[in-house]
């Protein structure tokens, strides 16, 4: 590659697969998180609102933190993990892939949330009395409909794990080609005498990719539209 | 054949409803928007449960809250015609009619695709997208859609409500060849009388959450302690008789019943075939002898059989006609002069007809015509 130098190539690669893999876990509990919030209403409904919706409002630096605690290889969650199972999230990146699911979360939620509460309900009463069962009316009925909402939304998603610092330096570091996401490697450009043009260029990079997220998230978006009959 | 006893308790009022419904045909529940009627059907399809009682469809208990049985709506094989279609927008009308197909097992399929596409003319449409048709157009895919489900029973909640006269012309047909030939019991909910007096077998007058009466049409139609509640301005009988001739010179046709004849505009059906007509009760006269010199053409030898004030001034009688029954609504000061009382014989002049849609007279109104006869 004669464009992108070893380490910028590497920095790419990492955040592109950190940010994959932290969607592709979080996708199918957002949109279970999303169908609960948008269709039923619970004792407790606020506060599972507001659990969900805290990685938006809290500093970064503060998840990743409590991430730090509860994960890390002596946290509750973190030490069962590393001593029966064998896993260690910090400093690795599947740690980075967890901090910026969590972080990306929220996103998702909302934006399939919208399209939840935007289907008719009539259409999923109708869909019974045809003989349509609650799983049955969420792949045939529900999935399909929300599929504008939960393309955008993971998209967007994607964009802002590929640009997640606070939580993913605070839980994993900042370990070239381990930890060192796009946004972690023009940091630690610009701590670095000389490093502007680095920083730049990885910059650039950073800018492509999010304009090449929104731009594919808007067209998807209305071809899935279209594709649902909603246009 | 539906059985049905529910009790609910609805905001203001309760809902106290007990009917039973014949194997095929249409039930017509017919009252005011909010007298619950909606509710009887959420009821039967399971959308929504009664607080007691029972709904049973032929051997089958869909609901006792004696015996705690509650079958789920996707079990119960209910086929619900929604007053605004809400076919599936991400499925064509070919996705749309199969999908409750595709959820029967193919030994329970009785009701094929091909002949419910013809009965309801959907060829045309099979590749569209609900999206881009007509509100007729989408009323009769969801009709389509809930009978290739198989149901047992099939319910319509105010299937034309949402559409204008000249569409609504347009589906009546379909609804009635629904009727005539299939052999699927039909739950109709509506508070229009045309449609009513059209399509149903057996009307079931619903107000304030009771049933306030059960019967033929005719019978129903023709009780007067009624008029109030199947609307003043409406109330008149209903006779249901059969073409006996055209008289093509005068552009006229003789129609026949038990009670006589009654020659009408030119009604564009063969011979033998069935009308039901709805005669106003302001459109009928009453007089002592059969009178000359007038115009009305219509005189029916009649039995006065009952008389009940309906207004300040006003009075409906109810008259026998063979065995059908007419209604005249006139002044309580010609009951007077005239002695009307139970038992007297009168003759009826019918000055004027309702044309239902059907009989190719109404055009495409929609609403029953009415022309001076």
């Amino acid at each position: 590659m004669d464009i992108l130098t070893p380490m910028e190539t590497t920095a790419l690669l990492l955040s592109l697969r950190v940010a994959g893999v932290a969607i592709a876990l979080g996708l199918p509990v957002a949109v279970v998180a999303a169908w609960i919030l948008g269709r039923y209403s619970f004792p407790g409904k606020t506060l599972v609102d507001g659990l969900v919706h805290l990685p938006l409002v809290l500093p970064p630096v503060v998840t990743g933190y409590i991430l730090l605690v509860t994960m890390g290889t002596k946290g509750v969650i973190g030490g069962w993990l590393y001593h029966t199972l064998g896993i260690k999230l910090i400093f690795t990146a599947e740690g980075a892939s967890l901090a910026v699911a969590v972080t990306s979360f929220p996103l998702m939620v909302r934006a399939i949330r919208l399209s939840v509460e935007a289907i008719d309900g009539g259409l999923e009463a109708a869909a019974r009395t045809l003989g349509a069962g609650p799983v049955d009316r969420f792949f045939t009925i529900l999935l399909p409909l929300m599929a504008p909402g939960l393309l955008s939304g993971a998209i967007v998603a994607f964009a802002a794990a590929m640009g997640e610092f606070g939580a993913v330096i605070t839980f994993v570091s900042n370990i070239p080609g381990q930890t060192q996401t796009l946004p972690l490697a023009i940091y630690a450009a610009t701590q670095e005498p000389g490093g502007d043009a680095v920083a730049a260029r990885l910059a650039t990079i950073s800018f492509a990719v999010a304009l090449v997220a929104l731009t594919l998230s808007e067209v998807l978006a209305s071809r899935v539209r279209r594709l649902i009959g909603q246009t | 054949m539906l059985d049905l006893s529910i009790r609910q308790t609805l905001g203001a009022f309760t809902l106290d409803i007990a009917f039973t419904a014949e194997e095929a045909g249409v039930t017509a529940l017919f009252g005011r928007s909010g007298s619950g009627k909606t509710s009887v059907i959420n009821a039967i399809a399971g959308l929504t449960r009664p607080d007691s009682g029972r709904i049973r469809v032929g051997d089958t208990v869909f609901f006792d809250s004696a015996r705690r049985i509650d079958v789920p709506v996707e079990k119960r094989r209910v086929g619900y015609v929604f007053q605004d279609s809400r076919l599936f927008p991400h499925m064509t009308v070919r996705g749309n009619l199969d999908y409750g197909l595709r959820r029967v097992p193919a030994g329970d399929r009785r009701i094929a695709f091909g002949p419910v596409v013809d009965l309801l003319g959907l060829a045309p449409l099979l590749d569209r997208r609900p999206r881009g048709l007509s509100g007729g157009e989408k009323q009769r895919v969801a009709v389509g859609r809930a009978l290739l489900a198989q149901p047992r029973l099939l319910l319509m909640d105010e299937p034309m409500a949402s559409l204008d006269a000249a569409r609504k012309a347009e589906i009546m047909p379909y609804i009635e060849r629904l009727r005539d030939e299939m052999a699927i019991p039909i739950v109709l909910v509506s508070h229009a009388l045309d449609e009513v007096v059209r399509l149903a077998t057996t009307m079931v007058l619903i107000g304030e959450g009771r049933v306030r009466a059960v019967g033929p049409v005719g019978t129903v139609m023709g009780r007067l302690d009624l008029s109030a509640a199947t609307g003043a301005q409406d109330a008149g009988a209903v006779l249901d008789l059969t073409v006996e001739r055209q008289e093509e010179a005068d552009g006229l046709t003789v129609l026949a019943f038990d009670g006589g004849r009654l020659t009408v505009p030119r009604v564009d059906r063969p011979p033998g075939a069935a009308v039901r007509l709805h005669i106003h009760a302001r459109d009928v006269i009453v007089a002592l002898q059969a009178p000359t010199g007038v115009s009305v053409r219509n005189a029916l030898p009649a039995r006065v059989v009952e008389v009940a004030e309906s207004g300040p001034s006003s009075a409906d009688v109810r008259m026998a006609v063979g065995g059908s029954f007419l209604i005249a609504r006139i002044t309580r000061a010609a009951v007077r002069e005239l002695g009307l009382a139970p038992g007297r014989p009168v003759v009826a002049l019918v000055k004027g007809i309702a044309f239902e849609p059907e009989s190719g007279n109404g055009g495409g109104t929609g609403r029953g015509r009415v022309v001076d006869v």
